[in-house]
């Protein structure tokens, strides 16, 4: 019997949920290149490199053809400005969870300490709470605080503490350090620990038996963990949400907001962008990874 | 110094988990109990808070009324108690449905030949890549009046020469039930195809060489053994529906209001913090009694770190 053999009903099944997946996505890149500017219906692929009409006998010059709605993209400076809040936030929030998640890994595969039950308690509290639930507490700690602080020390315009990038960095830290220790620690409960023990054994300290020996052994689980906080950040709108303030806006933020006022291509032109990107950085880890273990 | 930390494991221990412990207390443990603060304080006229301890707000969450229309000392507003139960049963057809559509796919995966395993989830993946607001905004343009769904409808209804007025899907709570149960299918996936990935092959090998039909081998097999992954997955997407506000704000207009939208609501518009940290604790409490519940009965699987 051929192990693999899996009912028909099974693999109609399978096809149909792999449409509904990726319907959305596909009608999404479409619709950037289209020629309407209302992008209600597809009125087909703008196919002329130079004045186009759109609705109401407007006519547009489109020097990029096709690409028409990437260019009006890349002349956007609000989506540029988000762009570069997302990818900011998104860097460091993921260069100190994965360290300190990591840390954590270790303590809670390797050590009996009295913080333990509080800790591994505190780190599954945000995977069975909503996010708006963090998100609010979060708003409410930092506006009582800045407020405090403001009056205390009289700080007046400009100088006010107010919500902006380091909240949300604070914030994304925060609820990406349980994912990546769940990972980690995965990780290290398969490590075999004679591994380290040869190290030590053959003369070289606790530093040197952990760069060269530990860490290059669990890498794997790092960079996944360290993928999972990134792609986490890029993604997060609730949280960022209730974090940001004003001149910190991110792009899920900023899609929002577009989408309670205008619809045009260029918001499937930036979707579109943003999938080549995702898929580009994600090759480029997994390349990584593999060539790790 | 240095000598008291290589001899004592627990000093290690500690300072491992000591930067966790930071964010875990400063960004989660204080939030929560100062929301705890703020819902039994007042409303001062000005959107600030009064710090006191009244139940008020939770009074007018449970929908009890003291300053009533006809006159009577006390009356019952359910507008509030109704937010809610929309919310738990969105969140409660929501999870069925993406265990019904996750299943299927999740078993074929993880049934396949072991090398593709890895591409078929990949697929999976990549629409989760898109951002959470762009695929909702995909089902806006799916779904509305003059969307996507109806105009396809419309050529077809026009090829066979069939009169056809748009359909209303846009604004209702079964967009909103299609845009939540395509955000968090992959939460469902990836969970059950890890647990039935770990099912011995030779269990399968022994139910059919003993005479079992495939219905059986599911009932008596799979599903028991792939049990763990759909508890993981219930909680991974029970859990987000009954906080996220996006999707039923954009789908659901004014017409599906859920407890997200409420407590966004109390913060940004109504700018009454206070009623709005009441509603927050009060998701919290609901979703923690019933993933209590849940893996009291179920258990608990490592399968959650899978996703």
């Amino acid at each position: 019997m051929n192990p693999h053999r899996r009912h028909p009903l099974v693999i109609i099944a399978t096809l149909l949920v792999y449409f509904f997946l990726y319907i959305p996505v596909i009608i999404l890149v479409l619709y950037s290149f289209n020629r309407s500017r209302t992008n209600v219906l597809f009125e087909g692929v703008i196919s002329n490199f130079g004045p186009i009409e759109m609705e109401g006998s407007n006519v547009v010059q489109s020097p990029c053809g096709p690409f028409h709605w990437f260019c009006e993209l890349s002349k956007n400076r609000d989506v540029l400005h988000a762009a570069q809040n997302t990818l900011t936030i998104a860097i460091i929030s993921t260069i100190i969870s994965t360290v300190i998640g990591t840390l954590a890994a270790f303590a809670l595969a390797r050590y009996q300490f009295r913080m333990r039950t509080f800790s591994e308690v505190s780190l599954y509290i945000p995977v069975v709470i909503p996010e708006i639930v963090m998100g609010i507490g979060i708003l409410i700690l930092f506006s009582q605080l800045f407020t405090m602080l403001n009056q205390t020390m009289n700080m007046s315009g400009d100088n006010r503490l107010s919500l902006g990038l380091s909240t949300v960095i604070l914030s994304h830290i925060a609820f990406s350090i349980p994912f990546v220790t769940l990972v980690v620690r995965a990780r290290l409960q398969g490590f075999d620990i004679s591994y380290e023990e040869a190290a030590m054994d053959l003369g070289a300290n606790e530093v040197v038996t952990f760069m060269r020996v530990t860490l290059p052994m669990i890498m794997p689980g790092v960079l996944a963990g360290a993928l999972l906080a990134f792609t986490l950040s890029l993604d997060d709108f609730v949280i960022t949400f209730f974090t940001t303030g004003p001149g910190a806006t991110t792009l899920p933020i900023y899609v929002y907001g577009l989408l309670r006022r205008i619809i045009t291509p260029q918001v499937n032109a930036l979707s579109a962008v943003w999938i080549l990107l995702v898929l580009v950085v994600v090759f480029a880890l997994q390349r990584l990874q593999s060539r790790q273990t | 110094m240095i000598r008291r930390l290589r001899e004592k494991k627990s000093l290690q221990g500690n300072l491992l988990i000591s930067p966790t412990m930071i964010f875990m207390v400063g960004m989660l443990v204080i939030p929560l109990l100062l929301t705890a603060v703020v819902s039994f304080g007042r409303r001062a006229p000005d959107g600030d808070v009064i710090f006191t301890f009244s139940l008020d707000n939770y009074a007018r969450l449970s929908g009890l009324r003291t300053n009533c229309e006809d006159g009577s000392r006390l009356c019952f507003d359910p507008i509030y108690a109704q937010i809610l139960w929309r919310s738990i049963s969105l969140a409660f057809n929501t999870t069925v449905l993406v265990i019904l559509l996750a299943y299927p796919l999740a078993y074929f995966i993880a049934r396949a030949p072991a090398k593709r395993r890895n591409t078929y989830l990949f697929l999976v993946l990549v629409p989760m890549w898109t951002n959470f607001v762009i695929r909702v905004y995909a089902w806006l343009m799916i779904l509305r009046t003059q969307g996507v769904l109806n105009n396809f409808l419309g050529s077809l209804a026009g090829l066979l020469n069939l009169h056809f007025t748009p359909l209303e899907m846009i604004y209702t709570p079964g967009a909103v039930l299609v845009g939540m149960v395509y955000e968090f299918l992959p939460f469902m996936i990836l969970p059950i195809y890890t647990s039935i990935e770990k099912i011995d092959n030779s269990l399968f090998e022994a139910a059919a060489d003993l005479g079992a039909n495939p219905i059986r081998t599911l009932r008596r097999i799979t599903l028991p053994l792939s049990m763990p992954g759909m508890v993981a997955g219930t909680i991974l997407v029970f859990v987000p529906v009954m906080g996220t506000f996006i999707v039923s704000d954009l789908l659901g207009g004014r017409q599906v209001i859920l407890v997200g939208n409420l407590i966004q609501n109390q913060f940004l518009i109504a700018r009454d913090p206070t009623f709005g940290s009441a509603a927050s604790l009060v998701l919290m409490v609901l979703t923690l009694i019933v993933t209590f519940i849940y893996t009291r009965k179920f258990g608990f699987g490592e399968e959650i770190v899978s996703a």
